[in-house]
């Protein structure tokens, strides 16, 4: 059993630095948790608190069933792997990995027969005698795993471990990290601003900003749910795009009308619940997929007309920015559609994907 | 950048020019050491001994109520528990200025810093009084004691280079198990070696080269060190330069191993400290 509790959590630093405020979470045993958000929101001190290297202001938190505020980092069954690697530079590989063993004075052949196992699931054992400057970035990455891995913790805790590393790299130390939590089924608790890692590999993503948790939810739901107007922005890339416009309410029909320039009529739960909203200013979200460049004689009731300013070739899509009265509008489109920077042309919103926020609470109000 | 043939040419010239400077009175020690007393201050002065005299040396070794061997004992009974002592100490007292959270670290940092501000001279009499009501006068408790508990300027070295070493390194160290102590053994001084190496030369240098304190402390010659010793050969009657020349070179050895064996370390240690302090 290593589920996380977090019941009413504050982290508060001296000069009354609010880091995390209020935070309730559970994380279940052996889920893959990731923590994401901006730097500075309090995702890094989360995971802190957890390994011990925090004290916690207020709030209760449970490792398992065991209220550990006040448990030493080395009693709470936590293994952790840091940004930077944190590898003992001046003993060799086998020493970094047998170092916390040592000290919970494990006898001589166990900690060998640990080592020399965890060293050859993650392919290191030809570097066990090598000291850490010797080693490249991932290769020190894997001893940075290693070491967490010989204890046998019940709650991994990973802190950007990939950020050190090239994009070619990180993206193969991904899929393993995935293999790896399956293999050693503990719970996994991984901090990370990239928001491809956190998308790729968490069961459940929890999005925090200014020490707030945002919202907790599955990769999927994320994306297509977003619970208020931050979520949606920082979920995604490129990033969704937001417009203001006014609901009105005419002939028992619902409209958005986008500043008077083009306006749709909604139909079954949008129209329902965007009513009361009637007179109000929303923000819409549309994700840049979802706004298509019709082939001529394509029909759409969402419609509208956009300059073209630049395109970017992706390889298999282009990205394709857009002024659209003024507005700026990122589309995203299959590679063989063509455009022309400088021209005008049609574009067609997916309005069953258009996302609606209160424009005051930045709460969804519909999906 | 590459620089011109010239400027290397010139800047080797001046190079040498300096080292010159600096070795002129060393090779002017060696080679006096060889004189006999007249030749030394003949005139004018010759460069080298006309009969190079060995005896010079044999006669110090076993000039005076004890050997200079013996001596050379006396002076590491001195100088190696100021230098291990000093160093454990003022490592312990850097680690906690560096690393823990206590009321009025910086302070008390400053504090003693400023001790460093203070003349030995002003402290010199203070200090004989109390150690002469201690009844330690004529041991060499007097000598040690005063920099084995740690010197500001080793706290302060310390510290900065303490500082330097990465905190997650340490929050590894807490997750790995270990407390503040075991921190401080096993992480921070294997990670320090560079700068304890260059502290304890300046240590040994600071503690093997006092003349002042043993001669104000040491009253019976057998306790006598390296340092007195050589000033034995000066008296009222006679200064004998030839042996003095010869017992400094001597005396000069320890030094010379020490530095040469701690070489590598004390330049690693300036570039680092001048680097990342």
């Amino acid at each position: 059993m290593a589920s996380i509790t977090f019941k009413n959590v504050s982290k508060v630093y001296p000069g009354d630095v609010k880091a995390v405020t209020d935070l309730n979470l559970e994380i279940k045993d052996k889920e893959f948790v990731i923590l994401v958000g901006p730097s500075g929101c309090g995702k890094s001190t989360t995971l802190r608190m957890i390994a011990g290297l925090e004290e916690i202001t207020q709030g209760e938190l449970y490792i398992g069933d065991r209220l550990v505020n006040d448990v030493h980092p080395k009693d709470r069954d936590i293994a952790m792997v840091f940004q930077n690697y944190a590898l003992y530079p001046h003993m060799t590989v086998y020493k970094n990995m047998a170092f916390g063993l040592q000290l919970r004075k494990v006898p001589k052949d166990e900690i060998k027969r640990r080592v020399t196992e965890v060293a050859k699931i993650l392919d290191i054992e030809h570097l066990l005698d090598r000291k850490p400057k010797a080693l490249s970035g991932g290769q020190r990455q894997r001893v940075a795993l290693g070491r967490a891995m010989v204890r046998n913790p019940q709650v991994f805790l990973l802190d950007e471990p990939l950020s050190n590393l090239d994009a070619k790299l990180r993206t193969a130390m991904r899929s393993e990290l995935i293999k790896l939590h399956k293999r050693l089924e503990t719970t996994f608790v991984y901090v990370t601003h990239d928001q491809i890692e956190a998308m790729t590999m968490g069961d459940r993503i929890v999005v925090m900003n200014d020490g707030f948790m945002q919202q907790v939810d599955t990769p999927q739901n994320l994306y297509n749910y977003p619970a208020n107007l931050f979520v949606a922005g920082f979920i995604g890339a490129p990033q969704m795009n937001f417009l203001d416009a006014i609901v009105k309410v005419e002939g028992g029909e619902t409209i958005v009308d986008f500043s008077g320039n083009y306006q749709f009529t909604l139909t079954g739960e949008k129209a329902h619940k965007l009513k009361p909203y009637a007179g109000k200013v929303v923000v819409a979200g549309i994700r840049p997929e979802n706004i298509k460049i019709p082939e001529a004689g394509e029909l759409s009731d969402y419609k509208t007309k956009a300059l073209v300013e630049i395109t970017e070739l992706m390889g298999s899509e282009i990205y394709v920015y857009l002024d659209c009265y003024g507005e700026k509008l990122i589309c995203r489109t299959p590679s063989d559609t063509i455009v022309t920077p400088d021209s005008r042309i049609e574009i067609a919103f997916d309005i069953n994907k258009m996302h609606f926020f209160d424009k005051e609470t930045e709460k969804a109000i519909c999906h | 950048m590459k620089q011109s043939r010239r400027s290397i040419i010139i800047s080797y010239i001046i190079l040498a020019f300096a080292t010159a400077i600096v070795l002129l009175p060393f090779f002017w020690m060696l080679v006096s050491s060889f004189k006999s007393q007249r030749e030394l201050f003949a005139y004018p002065p010759k460069f080298f001994p006309s009969v190079w005299k060995w005896e010079n040396y044999r006669q110090v070794l076993n000039a005076g109520r004890i050997t200079f061997f013996e001596m050379f004992l006396n002076s590491m009974k001195v100088t190696i528990p100021v230098v291990v002592f000093n160093i454990i100490f003022s490592s312990l007292a850097a680690y906690a200025f560096a690393r823990i959270e206590f009321p009025f670290r910086k302070f008390l940092f400053m504090l003693f810093i400023s001790s460093m501000m203070i003349p030995s001279a002003v402290t010199m009499i203070p200090r004989f009084l109390l150690f002469s009501n201690l009844k330690l006068v004529d041991t060499y408790a007097p000598l040690i004691l005063p920099s084995a508990f740690g010197t500001a300027f080793s706290i302060f070295l310390l510290r900065q280079f303490f500082m330097t070493i990465p905190v997650d390194l340490e929050e590894a160290a807490v997750i790995d198990g270990c407390g503040k102590l075991r921190i401080w053994a096993t992480i921070m001084l294997p990670l320090s070696k560079p700068i304890i190496a260059t502290l304890g030369v300046f240590l040994f240098q600071g503690s093997y080269n006092d003349f002042m304190n043993p001669l104000i402390y040491l009253n019976t010659d057998t306790k006598f060190t390296v340092q007195l010793g050589l000033a034995s050969f000066r008296n009222s009657f006679s200064t004998r330069y030839d042996l003095i020349m010869a017992g400094s070179m001597l005396a000069l050895i320890p030094v010379l191993v020490i530095y040469i064996l701690c070489q590598k370390y004390i330049v690693r240690g300036i570039v680092m400290s001048g680097l990342k302090g």
